[in-house]
């Protein structure tokens, strides 16, 4: 096995598998006299992977190693990537629905399956990470088992080619000539001019330009990887947080994913408008077609770092850090964070205030303001009236069962089972009391619970991030844009010149970008005299 | 020579790869995510009030088996396991098993209402802004957590109970 080599006649030893001696360029397989073009692919140089097959780690080798597998990689990634899009993704349905029961009532049945199969969180299903895992392997693999004999062949060619190697070149020409050296030496300036290397060995040349373009894809590839790696790291811990944050005026919370080190608390929430009478903005306002536009959305916000430990339960102990306006684009930030302003909810109820007043004179016996988030369980009133709190339901609804009931714990529609005590009823009468509802479920009262108004709070919906892999993104992004740039913007081109007797013979190779080898070609040889040499592909 | 070379590079190149996704893998389908409390961990320590204002610690229970089980009066299948909940309470009390139902933030009268009227007698503990329920990584209710007598977490379920089931789970966490 392991003198499965191939010796040329030039001597020298190529890997089992080559196509074309990467020495002097002698076809190695297939009939010699052949016309046909020879496949220049990869330099003819053997693709390693094909070659052996012998342990289990070979054969994982070779299948990502196979562009075909690569390919299907991708349209695999593609396909599933479009077919996430037909619903929306897990983080898009509303909040307080259940995944599992939502996609088949919104969609049914493709609905479930969606949902079955990990659609419905894409990025973070266990199959998607395996494909994208699988393209990083087939990108490593595959790139070095080209990389690695493409740069040997490169490295290692010799300034005089094989004749039928020649001959077998796209552009191939035959010039008679007389005498000796001007055309040579004038053939060598004229490549120089055009920025070529050019070797001379025995009178024969070879010219060569831009050699690097071919690492191009390569670099590319590094690029893709450190990539990948970039969103692995997402997964690891401390790297990446993305939690939302809805805060509600006046209320200190605890900032998700900052491990229970700092607490936000939010001063107020603003949102500005444009005003619509301002002659500076007026027309555009109109012009909108919008009622209003809004120009500011702003948290008042205040930083507090927690001291010392703290038994979960307990009030922490705080200590203030700073102050900041969140604006939209302009986050707090602290340590690696960064807090968003990115919604809002206007006029959440906080509290109810009501009167109570006599049916028959309309008398008031004294005001009570009821904290939707913590009623009492008595409100004092006038000398002997008071209000005792018999029961609270923050988002009221009849069960199935018929009973009162609250669907969530969000003040949404308060309803207060209340018991009014006077003097002329000690027992109290009780009364039931929701927004716009006044009933009476134990036999008419003298008294009754009269509205007044309610006392609203804005939130404030942020979003906590910090990405310690940004800079990683960004590099493997920079390097797959010169890859792409270093492999697009420059063709590698190659020029054969060998003296046979009276004759010189031209050969020529390029990349990419066949015409612009062509133009060059054409150049040349209407600068030196030499014939243009023949596209061999079109002669058929 | 070459060959051999070659064979350890692949190896090294496809466990890197291997070892690197497997990490993620790790991480991201198995691994404890940091804050959810599960079958196995030291149950987190913690200080409620409960209904009548009086600090309830858990760690003080250390010796006893605790039924922590985490409510809401908004949540059917909560209030369905409640009743069979109070009436293994009684019987599973004086043999050293204490419930422990954590109100998941809501109005302390809303609770309070909802205990009196289901004649609860088991501490019903107010976790004001969901301090205690997010620390224990709970998310969808009803969830329990059965607590042996040395603080251990045995089983965490996110069910709803029923009377045969409270009682094996009741006895399993018998000390």
């Amino acid at each position: 096995m392991s003198n499965k080599t191939i010796t040329c006649e030039c001597g020298h030893v190529n890997p089992y598998g080559t196509e074309i001696c990467e020495a002097c360029g002698k076809p190695l397989q297939g009939d010699l006299e052949s016309k046909k073009l020879l496949n220049m692919r990869y330099e003819g140089s053997a693709r390693r992977s094909q070659t052996y097959k012998t342990t289990i780690i070979d054969k994982v080798w070779n299948f990502f190693s196979s562009v075909k597998v690569g390919i299907w990689i991708i349209v695999l990634l593609l396909v599933s990537s479009a077919i996430g899009t037909i619903f929306p993704q897990e983080m898009y349905i509303p909040p307080l629905s259940e995944p599992s029961e939502y996609y088949r009532e919104q969609y049914g049945i493709p609905g479930q399956l969606f949902y079955d199969l990990g659609f419905h969180n894409l990025y973070g299903s266990w199959w998607y990470m395996l494909l994208i895992a699988a393209l990083g392997l087939s990108l490593i693999v595959a790139s070095l088992d080209r990389f690695v004999p493409l740069y040997r062949s490169l490295k290692k060619q010799r300034t005089i080619r094989h004749e039928s190697f020649m001959k077998r070149q796209k552009y191939f020409g035959i010039t008679k000539v007389e005498g000796e050296n001007p055309t040579l030496s004038k053939l060598k300036e004229v490549l120089r001019k055009k920025k070529y290397h050019v070797k001379e060995e025995d009178g024969h040349l070879f010219a060569e330009k831009n050699r690097f373009s071919r690492w191009g894809p390569y670099v590319n590839h590094i690029g893709l990887i450190i990539f990948l790696i970039g969103g692995m790291l997402r997964f690891f811990p401390g790297m990446y947080v993305d939690e939302v944050l809805w805060i509600k005026e006046d209320e200190t919370k605890k900032i998700k994913g900052t491990e229970e080190a700092y607490y936000l608390k939010s001063d107020g929430f603003i949102l500005e408008t444009y005003d619509n009478n301002d002659e500076k903005f007026k027309d555009a306002i109109e012009q909108s077609g919008q009622e209003v536009v809004a120009k500011n959305y702003q948290t008042d916000a205040v930083l507090y770092k927690q001291v010392g430990d703290r038994i979960p339960g307990t009030e922490p102990e705080l200590e203030k850090v700073k102050e900041h306006p969140i604006q939209v684009n302009k986050p707090l930030k602290f340590d690696d964070y960064a807090i968003y302003q990115v919604d809002y909810k206007l006029n959440e109820l906080q509290s109810m205030t009501f009167t109570m007043d006599k049916k028959d004179s309309g008398e008031s016996f004294g005001e009570l303001t009821i904290d939707l988030y913590n009623p009492k369980d008595e409100y004092k009133l006038d000398e002997g009236y008071r209000v005792e709190v018999m029961d609270y339901f923050p988002d009221f609804e009849f069960n199935d069962k018929g009973e009162p009931t609250t669907k969530s714990k969000i003040p949404n529609n308060p309803a207060f089972i209340l018991r009014m005590i006077s003097p002329d009823h000690p027992d109290g009468e009780v009364a039931f009391v929701a927004i716009r509802k006044n009933l009476e479920p134990l036999g008419e009262n003298d008294y009754k619970m009269s509205f007044q108004n309610v006392d609203t709070k804005n939130v404030s919906g942020l979003v906590v991030r910090k990405d310690n892999t940004l800079w990683i993104l960004g590099i493997g992004g920079a390097i797959f844009m010169i890859g792409v740039i270093q492999g697009m913007y420059w063709n590698h081109r190659r020029i054969w010149i060998r003296r046979k007797e009276d004759e010189v013979w031209l050969a020529s190779h390029t990349n990419k970008n066949w015409y612009g080898l062509k133009r060059e070609l054409e150049t040349i040889t209407e600068k030196t005299g030499i014939d243009m040499p023949q596209d061999q592909s079109e002669q058929k | 020579m070459k060959k051999k070379n070659r064979l350890v590079v692949r190896t090294v190149i496809l466990a890197a790869v291997l070892l690197a996704v497997g990490y993620t893998f790790y991480t991201n389908f198995f691994a404890n995510d940091s804050g959810v409390v599960q079958a196995g961990d030291k149950a987190p320590n913690f200080i409620l009030t409960d209904l009548e204002g009086n600090e309830v610690e858990l760690k003080d229970y250390r010796g006893k088996g605790v039924f922590l089980n985490f409510w809401a009066t908004y949540c059917e299948p909560c209030k369905d396991e409640m009743p069979a909940m109070d009436k293994k309470y009684k019987e599973y009390k004086e043999k050293g098993v204490e419930i422990l139902a954590v109100n998941v933030s809501e109005p302390k009268l809303t609770a309070k209402s909802f205990a009196d009227r289901y004649k609860l007698s088991f501490p019903v503990l107010l976790d004001k802004g969901n301090d205690v329920t997010n620390h224990y990584g709970v998310g969808p209710i009803p969830v329990t957590f059965l607590i042996d007598k040395d603080g251990k977490v045995i089983q965490k379920t996110e069910a709803s109970l029923s009377e045969e089931v409270i009682d094996e789970y009741m006895k399993r966490i018998q000390p």
